[in-house]
C-alpha cells in the first residue's frame, strides 16, 4: 500500500517534473526564435553600415551615375526616385481614399464585400505581375516611362491605402457621423469633413507605410521604368531610380558599383525605417488622444 | 489643434529644406536642348558605349542612356521600337534586317575571357582547350582535378573542388559567340547544344548580364565562366589560357585579340558579320567577337544616334583601347559612313561634309 | 430669393451625385485593375496556352533558341521554394509570436514585435543583396557541407543535398524567403492569439496549467484558423517574391531532386528574361502565361488564406 502510495507520487512527480521541463524547453525555443530573427535584422543593418557608410559622402549625393571606371554617385537615382514615388502619391492617394470610402459607406454589402476581398487578395499579388500589366497596358503603347513606372507604384498601394482608410472610417464613433447627420448635413459633407478629417490618423499612417513600400519596390519598375543612366526631367522618358540602381550594380563585380549599390540599399533602408518608425509614432499618439 | 498647426509647420519646413537641396543641387543638372537616346543591349559593350557616353555629352550635346539587358534585348527592344538603338554582339541576317528596315554597323572589337575561381591557381596559369571547357559545360567533367585538365597543366595543383559552371542567363551575344567558339571546338556540344544567344545548358547557374557571370564566378569557389575581356579586367579576375588553332595555349590580351582580328575579311563581308572565332595565327586568341548596334532606317533619332558614334568613332580610340576594346579599322569605319548616308541615317553634320 | 434656391437645389443635386460616383469609382478601379490583371495575362499568354497545350505546364524545357517553352522547372522552383520558406517560417514565427504574447512582458515585447517587424519593411531587393554576399558564402563554406555530412549516408534523403556546395541555389533561396514571411506570419499569429478570451486563458492558468500547456492546449485549439491563414498567407507572398529570390537561386531551368542545385521561379524567370523578349514573340506569351500561371496560384492561396483568416479576425 504504502509503496503503492510512493509509486504513484513518484510517477506524479516525474509528471510534473516532464510537464515544467517541457515549458521551460519551449519558452528557451521561443526566446531563442525571438534571438535568431533580431540576429538577422541586426546582421543586415551591420552589413549595409559597414559596406554603405564609406559610400555615403556629398559627392554620392550631388553626382549622377557614372560608366564603370568613373567616379560616379547617386543623385538621379535618388530624385527619379523621389520624382515616382511623389507621383505615384499623387495618383493613389485620391482614388485609394475614394476606394477607402466605397468600402466603408457603400450601402450594397454583398458588393462591398466582394471588393474588400479583392482588395485584400491584391495587397499580396505578386509585385512582378503588376508590372506585367502595366507593361501591356502603357509600356506596350507609349514605350518606357517614368510614368508607367508611378503607376505600378501606385496600382501596389491602390488596396493598402484603400483599406487602411476603410478601416479608420469604420473606428470613427458612430455618434460623430450622426451628430452630423443631427445638424442636416448631407451624407457626403459627413463622410468628407467630419469623418475623413477624424480618421486622419490612420489613413496617414497607410499612406506613409505605402510610401515605405513603394521606395523600396524593384519588380514593378523593371519592365517600366526601365532605368536610366544619366538626368531625366521628362516623365514620359525612362527615369532612374534607387532601386533599379541597386539591382544593376549589385548584380556586377566592379568593387566601386557594389559599393554604391550598398550605399543606395543603406539609403533605401534608412528611409524606409525611418517612415516606418515615424507611422509608428504616429499610431501611438493618436492612440492615446483617443 | 495647437498640435496640428505645429504638424503643419513641420510639413511646410520639410518641404521648404527639400526645396532648398533641390535648388543647391540642380545647378549641376544641365537640362537645356540636350537630346536623350535610349539605347538597350549587349552587356558586351556596355562599357565602351556608357564610357563614350559619359565624354561624348561635353562635344556633341547628345546624352546616351544605355542599359545593358542583353543581345536578345537590344535586337528585340529595337524591333519594338522602344529605344533609339539595340547592341548585339551577333550580326543579324540580311533578311530580318530589310524586313524591319533596320541598319546594323559595327563598332567595336572584343575577347571574349574564360575567367575561373579555382582555390591555389594563380592568375593566368590554368590552361584550358575548347573540348575540354565544352565538356565541363556539358556536365562531363565535374571536378577540376579531371585527370583531362590535370594531363595539360603539368606543375599546377589543381583541388578536387567541384566545378561551377557559370553561364548568361539571358539572351546574349557573348553567349552566342562562347557557343559557336565550343561548337568548333566539339563535334558532341555542336550535336547536343549548338550555338545560339541561350541554349537549354545541361549544368550550372545563370547570371544576367557580363557582370552578374563575373560576380558570381568572383564569389563562388570552383567556379567557370565567360565574359568580354574588360570585365574580366575591371574584376581582377583570374582568367584561362587556352589553345588556339595553331596548337598554342595563349593568354587573352590586347595583343592575341588584335593578332585574331586582323583576321577579319571587312571588304567582303556582309552587313558587316566576320567570323572571328578560332582564326589562324600563332598568337590569335580564339574567342573573338565584333559587336553590332541596329537602328531604324530614315529616321531622325537614329540619325542622332550616328552622330553619336560618329563621335566614338573619331575621339573614342582611345577609351576604346583603355578599356581594352579593338576599335575598327579607318577604312571599315569610312565603309560605315556611306552606309549610313545610304540608310538616310547619317547626322546633319555629315551631310554638310 | 428664386436664384439663390435654385442654386441650393443645384448644389444638393449635383455635389452628392458627384461624390457618390467618383466613390463608385474608386471602387470599381479596384475590381477592374484587378479583372484586368487576370484578363490581360492570360490574353497575352493564350498564344503560348494554344502553341504548347498542357504540355506546358508538365514539361520542363525551356530552350529559346529553339523556340521551345514550359512552366514544369520554374514552377518546380516556385513550389519548392516557397515551401521551404514556410516550413522554415513556421517554427521561428510561432516561437516569436508565443514569445512576445505570452511570455514577455508588454513593455518590452511592443518594442520588440516593433523590431521585428522593421524586418518586414527592409525592401527585398536588399535582403537579397544581403543574401548574396552574406548568406551564400555561409551555406556554401559551413551549412552545405554540413547537411551533406549529416544526410549523406541515408538513403532518398541524400538526394536532396546532393551535388557542389556552391551556396546559391533552392535552398538558399527558401532561407531568404523564410526570413521574408517570418514577420508577415508572426503579425498575423499575435493578432489571432491575442483574441482568445482571456477567460479561457486564466481559468486554465488557475488549473495550475504551465504557459506551455495553455498555449498548447487552449490558445492554438482556438485560433487554429488563423494560425494555418496566417501561414497560408505567408506561403502566398513567398510564391510572387522576385528580386531576393532572383539573387541567389541561380537562374538555371532545371528541374532537380538536390535543394542545393541552381533553379528558377516564375517571378524570377520573368524577371530575367521579360525585357528580352520581343513584344508578340512566342516567348513573351510563354512569359506573361507563366505570369498567368502565377497569379492562378497566388489567386488560389490567397483566397484560402482570407476564408480562413476573415472567420478568426472577424471580432475585430
Amino acid at each position: 500500500m504504502a509503496q503503492d502510495v510512493k509509486k504513484l507520487q513518484g510517477r506524479k512527480n516525474n509528471l510534473i517534473t516532464w510537464r515544467f521541463i517541457k515549458n521551460r524547453l519551449m519558452t528557451v525555443f521561443a526566446f531563442g526564435t525571438i534571438l535568431v530573427m533580431l540576429c538577422i535584422l541586426i546582421s543586415v543593418l551591420i552589413t549595409l553600415f559597414v559596406n554603405g557608410l564609406s559610400g555615403l559622402s556629398f559627392f554620392t549625393l550631388t553626382h549622377m551615375t557614372a560608366p564603370q571606371g568613373l567616379p560616379g554617385g547617386l543623385l538621379n537615382p535618388i530624385l527619379g526616385s523621389i520624382i515616382q514615388v511623389g507621383i505615384a502619391i499623387i495618383i493613389v492617394v485620391p482614388t485609394g481614399i475614394l476606394g477607402g470610402i466605397f468600402l466603408a459607406e457603400c450601402s450594397n454589402k454583398k458588393l462591398s464585400t466582394i471588393i474588400r476581398f479583392i482588395a485584400d487578395i491584391m495587397m499580396s499579388v505578386p509585385s512582378i505581375l503588376i508590372g506585367l500589366f502595366v507593361y501591356i497596358l502603357l509600356v506596350m503603347t507609349m514605350g518606357y516611362s517614368a510614368l508607367a513606372g508611378s503607376v505600378a507604384l501606385a496600382l501596389l498601394a491602390l488596396p493598402v491605402i484603400a483599406r487602411t482608410t476603410e478601416e479608420s472610417l469604420n473606428m470613427v464613433p458612430s455618434a460623430i457621423h450622426e451628430a452630423g447627420f443631427a445638424l442636416g448635413a448631407p451624407k457626403w459633407k459627413v463622410i468628407l469633413f467630419i469623418c475623413l478629417p477624424a480618421a486622419k490618423g490612420g489613413i496617414i499612417t497607410g499612406i506613409l507605410l505605402s510610401i515605405s513600400r513603394m521606395a523600396g519596390e524593384t519588380a514593378p519598375l523593371l519592365f517600366t521604368s526601365l532605368g536610366n543612366s544619366d538626368w531625366s526631367w521628362n516623365i514620359l522618358k525612362p527615369m532612374a531610380s534607387l532601386p533599379l540602381t541597386i539591382y544593376q550594380y549589385a548584380d556586377s563585380a566592379d568593387d566601386t558599383w557594389i559599393k554604391l549599390a550598398w550605399t543606395a540599399a543603406l539609403l533605401i533602408t534608412l528611409f524606409v525605417l525611418c517612415l516606418n518608425l515615424i507611422a509608428r509614432i504616429y499610431v501611438d499618439r493618436h492612440r492615446k488622444k483617443d | 489643434m495647437s498640435f496640428f498647426q505645429n504638424k503643419n509647420l513641420r510639413v511646410v519646413s520639410v518641404l521648404g529644406l527639400s526645396f532648398a537641396f533641390f535648388a543647391a543641387v540642380l545647378p549641376n543638372v544641365k537640362a537645356q536642348d540636350v537630346v536623350t537616346i535610349t539605347g538597350v543591349g549587349s552587356s558586351f559593350a556596355a562599357p565602351l558605349y556608357q564610357n563614350w557616353a559619359a565624354s561624348a555629352v561635353k562635344d556633341i550635346n547628345i546624352k546616351v542612356n544605355y542599359q545593358p539587358l542583353g543581345s536578345s534585348a537590344g535586337k528585340n527592344q529595337i524591333i519594338a521600337k522602344t529605344v533609339n538603338f539595340g547592341a548585339l554582339d551577333m550580326p543579324t541576317s540580311i533578311e530580318q534586317l530589310t524586313q524591319e528596315n533596320l541598319v546594323q554597323f559595327p563598332t567595336a572589337i572584343g575577347g571574349v575571357a574564360v575567367v575561373v575561381n579555382v582555390p591555389g591557381v594563380k592568375e593566368g596559369q590554368l590552361r584550358l582547350t575548347g573540348d575540354i571547357i565544352a565538356d565541363i559545360y556539358a556536365g562531363k567533367i565535374t571536378k577540376w582535378n579531371d585527370p583531362r585538365i590535370v594531363a595539360i597543366n603539368s606543375g599546377v595543383t589543381l583541388p578536387a573542388t567541384g566545378i561551377a559552371a557559370v553561364y548568361r542567363a539571358d539572351g546574349s551575344g557573348t553567349t552566342q559567340v562562347f557557343t559557336s567558339y565550343l561548337s568548333k571546338e566539339s563535334a558532341n556540344w555542336k550535336k547536343a547544344y549548338g550555338s545560339n544567344t541561350s541554349i537549354a545548358w545541361a549544368v550550372g547557374m545563370g547570371g544576367r548580364g557580363n557582370g552578374a557571370v563575373a560576380s558570381m564566378v568572383k564569389n563562388i569557389q570552383g567556379g567557370i565562366g565567360y565574359v568580354e575581356y574588360a570585365y574580366a579586367l575591371q574584376n581582377h579576375l583570374n582568367t584561362a589560357q587556352l589553345k588556339n588553332v595553331a596548337g598554342n595555349f595563349v593568354a587573352i590580351s590586347e595583343d592575341s585579340i588584335k593578332a585574331a582580328a586582323k583576321a577579319a575579311d571587312w571588304i567582303h563581308a556582309k552587313n558587316y558579320s566576320v567570323d572571328l572565332i578560332d582564326t589562324k595565327g600563332a598568337d590569335s586568341w580564339p574567342i573573338v567577337s565584333t559587336t553590332y548596334v541596329l537602328v531604324h532606317a530614315e529616321n531622325k533619332t537614329s540619325q542622332e544616334v550616328t552622330k553619336f558614334f560618329r563621335w566614338g568613332f573619331e575621339h573614342g580610340d582611345a577609351i576604346a583601347t583603355q578599356l581594352h576594346y579593338i576599335p575598327l579599322p579607318v577604312v571599315v569605319k569610312e565603309k560605315i559612313e556611306k552606309t549610313w548616308e545610304y540608310a538616310g541615317v547619317a547626322g546633319k553634320e555629315a551631310k554638310a561634309k | 430669393m428664386l436664384l439663390k434656391q435654385s442654386g441650393y437645389r443645384k448644389d444638393k443635386k449635383i455635389i452628392p451625385f458627384l461624390f457618390t460616383s467618383s466613390m463608385w469609382c474608386g471602387g470599381a478601379l479596384i475590381f477592374l485593375i484587378f479583372l484586368g490583371l487576370i484578363f490581360e495575362l492570360f490574353w497575352q499568354g493564350k498564344q503560348a496556352f494554344s502553341v504548347f497545350g498542357f504540355h506546358f505546364i508538365t514539361s520542363t524545357d525551356w530552350n529559346p533558341g529553339e523556340q521551345q517553352f514550359s512552366a514544369g522547372a520554374a514552377l518546380i522552383g516556385t513550389l519548392v521554394s516557397s515551401c521551404i520558406g514556410v516550413v522554415l517560417a513556421l517554427p521561428l514565427s510561432f516561437g516569436c509570436a508565443y514569445c512576445l504574447n505570452e511570455l514577455m512582458p508588454q513593455r518590452f515585447s511592443k518594442y520588440i514585435t516593433a523590431t521585428i517587424q522593421l524586418l518586414a519593411a527592409i525592401p527585398s531587393i536588399i535582403l537579397g543583396m544581403w543574401g548574396f554576399f552574406i548568406l551564400v558564402p555561409l551555406m556554401s563554406q559551413y551549412v552545405q557541407p554540413f547537411l551533406q555530412n549529416l544526410f549523406g549516408n541515408v538513403p532518398y534523403i541524400e538526394l536532396l543535398f546532393s551535388g557542389g556546395t556552391y551556396g546559391i541555389g533552392i535552398l538558399t533561396a527558401g532561407l531568404i524567403l523564410a526570413i521574408m514571411i517570418t514577420p508577415f506570419i508572426t503579425a498575423i499569429m499575435q493578432e489571432s492569439f491575442s483574441n482568445t478570451p482571456v477567460m479561457l486563458k486564466e481559468s486554465a492558468y488557475s488549473l495550475g496549467a504551465t504557459r506551455w500547456e495553455v498555449m498548447h492546449q487552449v490558445i492554438v485549439p482556438w485560433v487554429q484558423k488563423g494560425v494555418v491563414g496566417g501561414v497560408v498567407l505567408g506561403w502566398g507572398r513567398a510564391l510572387g517574391e522576385t528580386m531576393a529570390v532572383t539573387f541567389v537561386i541561380g537562374n538555371a531551368h532545371h528541374a532537380s531532386w538536390s535543394l542545393f542545385m541552381p533553379s528558377n521561379t516564375i517571378a524570377s524567370l520573368i524577371a530575367l528574361e521579360f525585357s528580352e523578349s520581343a513584344v508578340g514573340s512566342l516567348k513573351m506569351s510563354s512569359l506573361m502565361a507563366l505570369g498567368a500561371v502565377l497569379m492562378v496560384i497566388s489567386f488560389v492561396v490567397l483566397f484560402c488564406s482570407q476564408l480562413l483568416l476573415k472567420q478568426v479576425l472577424k471580432s475585430r
